[in-house]
């Protein structure tokens, strides 16, 4: 019926995007090889520290894919069915994205890098051999194996993964097998394994956010982290979703999704825009008041090294959806929400680029063509993949016990 | 001739819908539509203007924000500086996180209170006024529109009535 054929024109900036990816990565491996004794270790943290951001950038907005779908099951809701395709095109990135994120641990297992200070062993050692203090002992570190030691870690990266792939796929090939045979045996299949899967994803992502993200600054902790992180990948994936949706209706593709679809959307855009905001809030106001000297680190190593990236990315993704997305109009109007939805997408962009470099760079960091050629290459390389997903199946569904009433969604 | 004013009351919200749709279509003017619940479009039907209640929110949200800060000003930086857990307290900005709670709790208030607040007042719908719907039904199982005789001067009271009643009216009343 409704088939997306990926047009000529958006092959060639996907594979320019590539292209700019592979050259960019090349400079960064140059620049590892060619740098001298003393700057090696800063060119190696660089590369590396790109690829994870940009790993975990993408993976995320892919996860929500696969978690905003489960809502929607869960909820049983029906507005969001004529658009379901489209979080499932996001999702099928999780495949590519977990092998990235996978390939940078095991790097950072076979030091190759030195991202999550944690995995070098000698931090363990409390005395050297000869009987003497190991002075690279670091008792906090140590305190911590119980959680954080690599069987432990590799044991939850693949389970986790495992799990939410294993979801992925499932719901991918139940809602293909439904454009079929329609019915609802296989909705209710869907509700259920959609309630599983958000209790488990509920558990897993804070803790994968602790082992991938907030283990980088291994002394500091936040309770509040995980939400933070999550939120961050939510809003970013609403962006997606929006953008997607706006382009397939620009193809004069999905007809079916009206504008209340597109003002929906927005809604959801401006509502995770805030949860987003609130959480980055509550985490810093709180830290900020108690000024405890092992959680405030973390905040005076961004504010002090990082001040304008740090504050510009919260006053960005906070303030432009405020005042852009807050009338009812402008959630409907597809050159504010694109407008917006990019500036935001890039400023959670910067968002990851804050919860890696400052603990793995320090002071002395760079943000240049490397960077953002990295982030391009691996937009074109999540772009080619949900691409093809989306050009494997209709752009909308076939069969939905909820279609009729989603075609019929109107809201004011 | 003397303004009437004349009621039509339907029994299905669809058919208030198509039948003050069919209305307009013959140029008639609808001056205002009682029904028991929110029907979905019928404010596009009817041509009502979009309300205003957005900005008054805005600037009540403005005032509680403005409100909140100039206090805390006051109270803990001007009036008696409160040094609260070694907290730099000469500025109002370096304590602004501190203060960024309270003054969005104090901001929702304000919003939220003043757009209920004008909404009654705008509606004459405050506690104790006699309530204003032509009959008693429409805020049970009934749908009503109200056409103004004065405002539709080249209808005679009768093409409104026939009007009306090819519309699948229930019943028409009138009033002086």
């Amino acid at each position: 019926m409704e088939q997306f054929t990926l047009p000529t024109r958006m092959r060639n900036i996907i594979y320019t995007l590539v292209g700019i990816g592979v050259l960019s990565l090349i400079m960064g491996v140059v620049n590892v090889m060619g740098a001298e004794e003393a700057e090696h270790h800063h060119a190696v943290q660089r590369l590396w520290g790109n690829i994870l951001i940009n790993g975990l950038f993408f993976f995320g907005i892919a996860l929500m894919g696969t978690f905003f779908m489960a809502v929607q099951y869960a909820a049983e809701s029906a507005w969001a069915v004529t658009v379901k395709r489209v979080f499932e095109a996001v999702s099928q990135y999780v495949y590519v994205g977990a092998l990235v994120l996978l390939v940078v641990f095991a790097a950072g297992a076979m030091h190759l890098h030195h991202l999550y200070h944690w995995m070098d062993p000698n931090l363990y050692i409390e005395f050297l051999a000869d009987g003497s203090l190991n002075p690279e002992y670091d008792e906090i570190i140590a305190g911590k194996s119980a959680f954080l030691n690599q069987p432990f870690f590799w044991a939850r990266a693949l389970l986790f993964m495992g799990v939410y792939i294993w979801f992925t796929r499932r719901f991918r090939k139940r809602s293909l097998e439904e454009d079929m045979s329609g019915g609802t045996s296989l909705h209710y299949n869907n509700v259920r394994d959609a309630a599983i899967f958000l209790v488990f994803f509920g558990f897993t992502s804070m803790v994968a956010s602790w082992d991938w993200i907030m283990s980088i600054d291994t002394h500091w902790f936040s309770t509040l982290f995980g939400w933070y992180v999550f939120s961050g990948w939510w809003i970013s994936a609403m962006v997606v979703f929006l953008l997607l949706v706006l382009y397939l209706k620009s193809k004069g593709l999905m007809q079916q999704v009206n504008e209340s679809h597109v003002h929906d959307l927005g809604k959801w855009m401006f509502a995770v825009s805030f949860l987003w905001s609130y959480l980055f809030f509550s985490q810093f106001m709180l830290i900020w008041y108690s000024d405890i000297p092992e959680e405030v680190t973390y905040y005076i190593a961004r504010i002090d090294h990082y001040r304008w990236l740090f504050w510009g990315m919260f006053a960005v993704n906070f303030i432009f959806p405020m005042l852009f997305l807050m009338d009812r109009d402008n959630k409907r109007n597809k050159g504010y929400l694109v407008t917006i939805g990019f500036i935001i997408l890039f400023g959670h962009w910067l968002d990851t680029f804050l919860l890696v470099v400052p603990g793995t760079q320090h002071a002395d960091w760079h943000f240049g063509a490397f960077e953002i050629g990295l982030m391009l290459g691996f937009a074109g390389l999540f772009l080619f993949v949900v691409t093809r997903a989306l050009s494997k199946a209709p752009v909308v569904v076939k069969s939905h016990p909820f279609l009729d009433e989603s075609l019929h969604h109107e809201i004011h | 001739m003397a303004g009437k004013t004349i009621f039509g009351m339907y029994d299905d919200d669809g058919t208030l819908m198509t039948g003050a749709a069919a209305l307009i279509d013959k140029g008639l003017h609808i001056k205002d539509a009682y029904t028991p619940f929110p029907v979905h479009g019928l404010d596009r039907v009817l041509g009502v203007k979009w309300t205003r209640l957005a900005q008054c929110a805005f600037i009540y949200g403005l005032i509680g924000a403005i409100l909140a800060l100039s206090g805390f000003w006051f109270f803990m930086i001007s009036d008696w500086p409160m040094n609260i857990g070694g907290k730099p307290n000469g500025v109002l900005y370096e304590n602004l996180p501190a203060f960024i709670p309270i003054t969005f709790e104090f901001t929702v208030l304000c919003a939220a209170h003043g757009m209920a607040i004008t909404y009654l007042l705008r509606n004459w719908t405050l506690p104790g006024v006699k309530a204003r719907n032509p009959h008693p039904r429409t805020t049970d199982d009934h749908f009503c529109i109200e056409i103004s005789t004065e405002e539709n001067n080249n209808f005679s009271e009768e093409d409104i009535n026939s009007l009306l009643k090819e519309t699948g009216t229930v019943e028409i009343f009138e009033r002086a």
